[in-house]
């Protein structure tokens, strides 16, 4: 009697659970939404981004690839990512002279001489993705959160553009979008990777400067990355535990 | 003259005012909170989904290489093998949706080479790089170079 009572619960157990994801799957496909069909588990990812400095080119694909993707305003005042120039005294690292002509939208024309004597190179900046956020941190309303896979993503409908998440970035990675006066940031392409896809700068990125990689996915090339390369973050003193990781990256970088 | 309250009126009428808070508490809470806040952290869930339900722009290369498996071809083994189909030709979501009615205009062939090969100081010391007019003064680059496969043989 017992074993038979033991069976009767673990199959309405199993029948019950079989029911609340097929309903839950049936809900998102019957709103029109199959992407938000549970096909992508959250729970499943961990984001993080890999840039090599030694292969960026500072053609702007990633620029222009990024406005166009996630409409940003055209304004060269507003970039989720933007490339900067560093033009460096090897014996000065403290005072790097850096400029991002719109941000690097238009590309970089020619402004050093070669065989001066100095280190010229160019560094992509975008979010950091950072697992101790200081803007989700200062988020009075909860507008901005890290997502369980990882991404800090903004709720457009309950953001106030109260503006202070756009002080507590150490990185210059937020702004006001105008049209809105709402905050506005990298999201990491979140509805391209939710589909299995890459961000679009990387996606445009020609050199591969630029790798979107899934640090919870033993087989991800990033691991090989992050373990084959003098691998830095930015502003590791502030301990945002940034996840966006430089290869070959200078120490006057800012 | 009206007696003044006893004990046990002062009690209830703290207990009724407390019942009467709580409930304007709740109340408000139920209406003012939107529906998922609290479910992962402190934000609304739905803001996840709203994040994920934008357009696409890039097709991505999976998609290019479904159909234009002859170019897939042609850069086998070329330098330029590992360059995304996108990265010259540009974001391209809707001719991968309708080939048929959007047709994607060729890209200029000199102007789209140069935006990275024209040489540059910050650019790395190994990437192929030209100086204008010494390589070539105008015309397309294509009329050496094939863009999907550079090498001249």
């Amino acid at each position: 009697m017992n074993v038979e009572r033991r069976e009767f619960l673990r199959k309405t157990g199993k029948l019950l659970v079989l029911t609340a994801s097929a309903a839950g799957a049936w809900e998102a496909l019957a709103a029109g939404r199959p992407e938000a069909a549970p096909t992508y588990n959250m729970f499943d990812h961990w984001w993080g981004m890999a840039i090599d400095i030694e292969k960026c080119i500072g053609c702007g694909n990633c620029v222009r690839a990024c406005k166009e993707e996630n409409d940003v305003p055209r304004d060269p005042r507003f970039f989720r990512t933007w490339v900067e120039r560093y033009h460096v005294d090897p014996a000065d690292l403290e005072r790097p002279i850096v400029d991002s002509p719109d941000g690097g939208y238009n590309g970089f024309p020619e402004k050093y001489k070669a065989g001066d004597g100095t280190k010229n190179f160019f560094v992509p900046k975008l979010c950091n993705q950072c697992s101790d956020s200081p803007c989700v941190q200062v988020c009075p309303v909860g507008a901005t959160f890290d997502s369980p896979d990882g991404v800090v993503l903004v709720d457009k409908t309950y953001c106030l553009g109260c503006r202070y998440c756009v002080q507590a970035c150490p990185y210059g990675c937020r702004f006001i979008d105008p049209r809105t006066n709402t905050v506005d940031k990298c999201s990491l392409c979140y509805h391209r990777i939710a589909r299995g896809l890459t961000t679009a700068c990387c996606e445009a990125c020609p050199t591969g400067a630029r790798r979107l990689g899934d640090l919870k996915n033993p087989e991800d090339p990033i691991h090989a990355f992050l373990r084959d390369h003098d691998v830095h973050v930015l502003k590791p003193q502030m301990a945002t535990h940034p996840k966006t990781y430089y290869n070959a990256l200078d120490g006057s970088v800012r | 003259m009206r007696r003044p309250p006893g004990d046990k009126e002062h009690l209830g009428r703290m207990a009724g005012l407390f019942a009467v808070g709580l409930l304007v508490f709740f109340g408000l809470q139920w209406f003012m909170v939107p529906p998922g806040f609290g479910r992962y952290g402190h934000y609304r869930s739905g803001a996840l989904d709203d994040n994920r339900d934008r357009p696409l722009r890039y097709a991505g290369r999976a998609a290019c290489e479904e159909c234009h498996t002859d170019v897939v071809e042609a850069r086998k083994g070329s330098r330029h093998e590992r360059v995304g189909c996108e990265a010259c030709h540009g974001p391209l979501a809707t001719h991968a949706a309708s080939p048929g009615e959007v047709k994607p205009a060729l890209p200029d062939p000199r102007a789209i080479c140069l935006r990275c090969h024209l040489a540059n100081v910050a650019r790395p010391r190994g990437f192929p790089q030209v100086q204008i007019p010494e390589h070539s003064e105008a015309g397309p680059c294509s009329a050496c170079h094939k863009p999907h496969a550079p090498e001249i043989k």
